[in-house]
């Protein structure tokens, strides 16, 4: 996998612009559908509690990728719908763009899923998560300590973290 | 038909380069085959040059209607394509209650690593999507055709009942001609 590359953080963020603050929300879940960090920063509109709103986000994209795996177009054995799939195993989605909003979503082969939901004209935020993953491995993964499967708590994440998304076109 | 296929050929040769000449006699020989083909249906199966895979139409409540496919890999039989349908209405749904702001009517576009999905919802909450190859740049024009057409050749029909399954033969043969035609002015491109 690419983003195992290099372990340090690559010096230039890909999407450094100066018109930012298009970010609303992200989200990183684990692969047991724990919600480890969320963050807001710009939502006006809550429909439902944290938790609820966690589970959703969860299930709408475990059910979303269960629909890309079966719906896949190129592949000619695709199992039937809703079979249980590894991290990287069967087609995924990279993001989904409504009248109102983007979702960006990334998985690792771990299982660690990062989601941004931006301004529905954002671009392809593919390298931004990674590059927020990036974040993820030196600020957190690397925490002495931090126990994995927990909520981040990390105040040096947050703001790298917040700084980045602000700077984000 | 065949030479209103050809008229509607004349349409789109205009956006060819001339510089471009390959593609343009590449356009001029897939027509021609289409034209000649004993099979009225131009999308058998030994033709796997799609720019859209298939396509679904659902009703309100979230049952499909319509299907078709145009050459994407792989065995769906009727049951799989039900399903797809119906969880697509679900995730829809819920993607308009995690909208963070107001006014949020549903998922538009949904980019798959090998695929892109493009969703049109009628304001009767009649849904149109096609699956697509990724990148497809003039998908919402051909869904506003699709539901152009649904509403001359299906709703007018007085035979038709609603959010029933769609069963019109002019329906399919103008739908057909659409698809085609769009698929025309992806290979001038």
């Amino acid at each position: 996998m690419q983003f195992f590359g290099g372990s340090e953080i690559s010096p230039s963020p890909p999407l450094p612009t100066a018109s930012g603050n298009n970010g609303h929300m992200m989200y990183v879940f684990n692969r047991n559908g724990i919600c480890l960090l969320y963050r807001e920063w710009n939502r006006p509109l809550h429909t439902l509690n944290a938790q609820q709103d966690h589970k959703l986000m969860f299930g709408l994209l475990f059910s979303l990728k269960s629909l890309t795996a079966k719906m896949d177009p190129t592949s000619v054995d695709k199992g039937n719908l809703g079979v249980p799939q590894l991290p990287g195993q069967g087609c995924s989605f990279h993001s989904f763009r409504t009248n109102t909003y983007k979702l960006s979503f990334m998985e690792s082969p771990s299982g660690i899923k990062i989601i941004l939901v931006t301004h529905p004209r954002t671009g392809d935020l593919r390298e931004s998560l990674k590059y927020i993953y990036n974040l993820y491995v030196e600020y957190v993964v690397k925490n002495p300590l931090y126990t994995p499967g927990t909520p981040i708590r990390c105040e040096l994440f947050d703001s790298t973290l917040d700084q980045y998304v602000r700077g984000l076109g | 038909m065949p030479n209103k296929a050809l008229g509607q050929n004349g349409y789109y040769l205009p956006f060819v380069s001339p510089l471009n000449s390959a593609t343009a006699s590449q356009i001029h020989n897939s027509f021609r085959s289409v034209n000649q083909c004993k099979n009225p249906s131009p999308f058998d199966s030994s033709k796997r040059m799609a720019a859209i895979y298939s396509l679904y139409i659902i009703n309100k409540s979230g049952g499909l209607i319509f299907y078709k496919d145009y050459g994407s890999a792989g065995r769906m039989d009727t049951n799989d394509s039900l399903r797809l349908a119906s969880l697509w209405h679900s995730m829809h749904a819920i993607s308009q209650q995690l909208s963070p702001v107001h006014g949020c009517s549903g998922i538009e576009l949904l980019e798959a690593d090998t695929f892109d999905l493009h969703c049109f919802q009628s304001l009767t909450g009649t849904k149109f999507f096609v699956v697509s190859e990724p990148g497809t740049q003039h998908m919402d024009g051909l869904l506003k055709q699709i539901y152009e057409l649904y509403t001359d050749y299906v709703l007018k029909n007085p035979f038709y009942e609603m959010e029933m399954p769609i069963r019109c033969e002019l329906f399919d043969i103008n739908l057909a001609q659409a698809v085609l035609k769009d698929r025309v002015a992806l290979l001038g491109r």
